[in-house]
């Protein structure tokens, strides 16, 4: 027997509540206010990085985005990289238990809603209020490269900075759904919040370093050709993958610049070597489709982790009980 | 439509293999109020929830003004009013802001919605703080904010857990008063407490819970009768020698009991007052005092848990 009634019931009132309560709450203006300054000193020590090097580049607008500056050696790409989930996890961290501690969850539903409008509600809100600033951080960021920079993005470079702004949202989206079903299993949202900032930590730092170490446990070590080191490097790609954060930095690294014709092009180039295709003309930009093509998989995988997350904290909140 | 509106047959709630509410079945009638009354921990709250459709029901099946609260939460949540234990709101909007949003997630239009928050307030005399934070607000306020809900929905049974637990006196009469308004708009009230005299002083019917079963059930003089041994309890005070064989001579008492220095208490059948005036004056002794007990729901209660062994949960 279907249940009576759409689930989408009452959702845009939680949204328009929720939404309100994030964009004037206190916390959403310390978080936005952090990513802002930071960003816009990334990409000002970016931007005298580019005016010192004035070799002939046809994507010299993307640079804002990924040029490290030398002293501050933080791209605006890696920064987001770090602190979107901070912000993501600063506003979902107690969305659900904090309507537990205040009480104020079963009289919410007692009215004729289900429990789904709740938490489509809480999720969308709080993602829109994430997309609303990385929005204007992206159009300042864009402003600021015209003023200083002083020429017009192409068509092509305003693309892949749209592809990068919608890629940082769904990015927000994984740790949103993440800091979300903490909220959903942990009472106390300070225990939601060091659980979340914990796996977030984990995440940015611990795992890029063990995860090489762990890969070659499982992948061969004997490196006697070219295959070999790419398999080696392939596995080490599988389990870097694990974490959000690789799958951010491989779509950036992707998409802000066209030379890039292979995941693999970075750990390579670490290693002081490079990739040379059959019949391509090396450091040649790869069109904007390809690019995208490189990394659809890993944008994929970015949305189906949002969504598995998000699914579980649904099943979680659904069986939970409303009483404490 | 019947004049049933609450029917729970044999609700059982299992909690990890332990019955939390086991086999309870009452009735709820139109324009009643309905008391659920026991320890904390008995049950109570989880009966709640389940003809909300809030919790799952292990066995057994409720109807709630007609429908499932199983299959038809919405319908039943449309038509039916909750005052959560110790409620809760969101302290940094007004009061007026914290209904609007619960009259959003009900679906009234903007008109209504207005008009009906205005009227809600003015009923629980909050009017005049209604633009203030709800977080400035005394715990009688809150209290008076989530009735001010239930009258803004319309609803056709109102269910309020433990609505006068932690009030002052002069709060807890106010609600009272409310409740008694509920019930004469037509709205069926069931309503839950620790707390029994303040009960009584509302209740039409009570359902005694006792670890998760309901102990007994039926109006407070019915209950009176069943435990108190039906007939009449007198107490006297009064001094002199040898007055408790006395006043057990006197016709239609059936016990004397001490229940203090020169004072006892009769168990009747009758209203036995004037003649045991006259026996005391007759023994020569001084009477005080003489007067005849309703019975009371604290009675009832202590003696049946008293009487059954029962441990209160703290």
């Amino acid at each position: 027997m279907r249940r009576e009634g759409s689930p989408w019931r009452g959702v845009g009132a939680v949204f328009l509540k929720e939404l309100s309560d994030h964009l004037t709450g206190a916390r959403m203006f310390v978080l936005e206010w952090l990513v802002v300054l930071t960003a816009v000193a990334a990409v000002y020590v970016s931007i005298q990085q580019i005016k010192n090097t004035s070799a002939e580049d046809p994507f010299l607008f993307l640079r804002l985005f990924t040029q490290a500056g030398e002293q501050v050696p933080l791209s605006f790409a890696t920064l987001l990289s770090f602190l979107v989930p901070l912000v993501s996890i600063g506003l979902g961290f107690d969305l659900v238990n904090s309507e537990h501690s205040r009480r104020t969850l079963s009289r919410i539903l007692s009215q004729p809603i289900y429990r789904d409008a709740l938490l489509f509600g809480k999720f969308l809100a709080a993602l829109t209020a994430i997309a609303i600033s990385l929005l204007a951080l992206w159009l300042l960021l864009i402003g600021l490269g015209l003023f200083t920079l002083g020429l017009p993005p192409s068509g092509e470079e305003i693309a892949r900075a749209l592809v990068m702004l919608v890629v940082t949202i769904f990015y927000a989206g994984v740790w949103l759904a993440l800091a979300m079903l903490f909220s959903t299993i942990f009472r106390s949202p300070a225990t939601a919040a060091l659980v979340a900032l914990g796996l977030w930590l984990f995440f940015t730092i611990l795992w890029p370093i063990f995860s090489p170490w762990m890969a070659d446990i499982f992948g061969s070590r004997d490196i006697a050709s070219a295959e070999d080191l790419l398999g080696v490097l392939s596995v080490r790609q599988g389990f870097a993958r694990v974490s959000p954060s690789a799958l951010f930095s491989e779509i950036v690294s992707v998409v802000l610049d066209p030379s890039v014709r292979s995941t693999q092009q970075p750990m390579l180039a670490a290693l002081g070597l490079a990739l040379i295709e059959r019949g391509a003309i090396p450091g040649a930009p790869l069109p904007f489709l390809q690019s995208v093509l490189l990394v659809w998989g890993q944008i994929v995988g970015l949305i189906a982790a949002t969504i598995l997350l998000f699914v579980g904290g649904y099943v979680v909140f659904q069986r939970q009980e409303v009483r404490a | 439509m019947n004049d049933v509106v609450i029917d729970a047959q044999g609700l059982t709630k299992l909690y990890n293999g332990a019955r939390a509410v086991d086999d309870v079945s009452f009735t709820v009638g139109r324009g009643e109020i309905f008391g659920l009354l026991g320890p904390n921990g008995a049950g109570k709250t989880t009966t709640i929830l389940m003809l909300l459709g809030l919790t799952e029901i292990s066995a057994g099946a409720a109807r709630v003004l007609g429908h499932d609260p199983v299959r038809e939460p919405l319908a039943v949540k449309r038509r039916v009013g909750y005052l959560p234990d110790s409620v809760g709101f969101y302290d940094y909007l007004s009061a007026r802001d914290n209904l609007r949003y619960t009259a959003r997630l009900i679906g009234f239009s903007e008109a209504e919605r207005e008009a009906r928050i205005a009227d809600a307030l003015n009923k629980v005399d909050l009017a005049e703080v209604a633009g203030k934070a709800v977080g400035t607000y005394s715990r009688g306020m809150r209290q008076r904010l989530g009735l001010a809900e239930i009258l803004m929905k319309n609803v056709a049974i109102a269910i309020l857990d433990e609505p006068t637990s932690g009030l002052d006196p002069q709060a807890t009469l106010e609600l009272l008063d409310m409740i008694r308004g509920l019930k004469r708009d037509g709205v069926s009230v069931l309503l839950s407490s620790h707390l029994l005299d303040r009960v009584q002083s509302v209740c039409d019917r009570v359902a005694l819970f006792q670890d998760g079963r309901i102990a007994l059930i039926g109006s407070v003089a019915e209950l009176g009768r069943q435990v108190l041994g039906g007939g009449f309890a007198v107490e006297v005070e009064a001094e002199g020698q040898g007055l408790a064989e006395c006043l057990a001579q006197v016709p239609g008492v059936r016990s004397v009991e001490s229940t203090g220095p020169d004072r006892v208490r009769l168990l009747a059948d009758r209203d036995v007052r004037p003649d045991a005036a006259a026996a005391v004056v007759a023994a020569g002794g001084r009477l005080r005092r003489l007067s005849v007990e309703d019975p009371s729901l604290e009675a009832i209660y202590t003696r049946y848990f008293h009487d059954h062994g029962a441990r209160h949960a703290a």
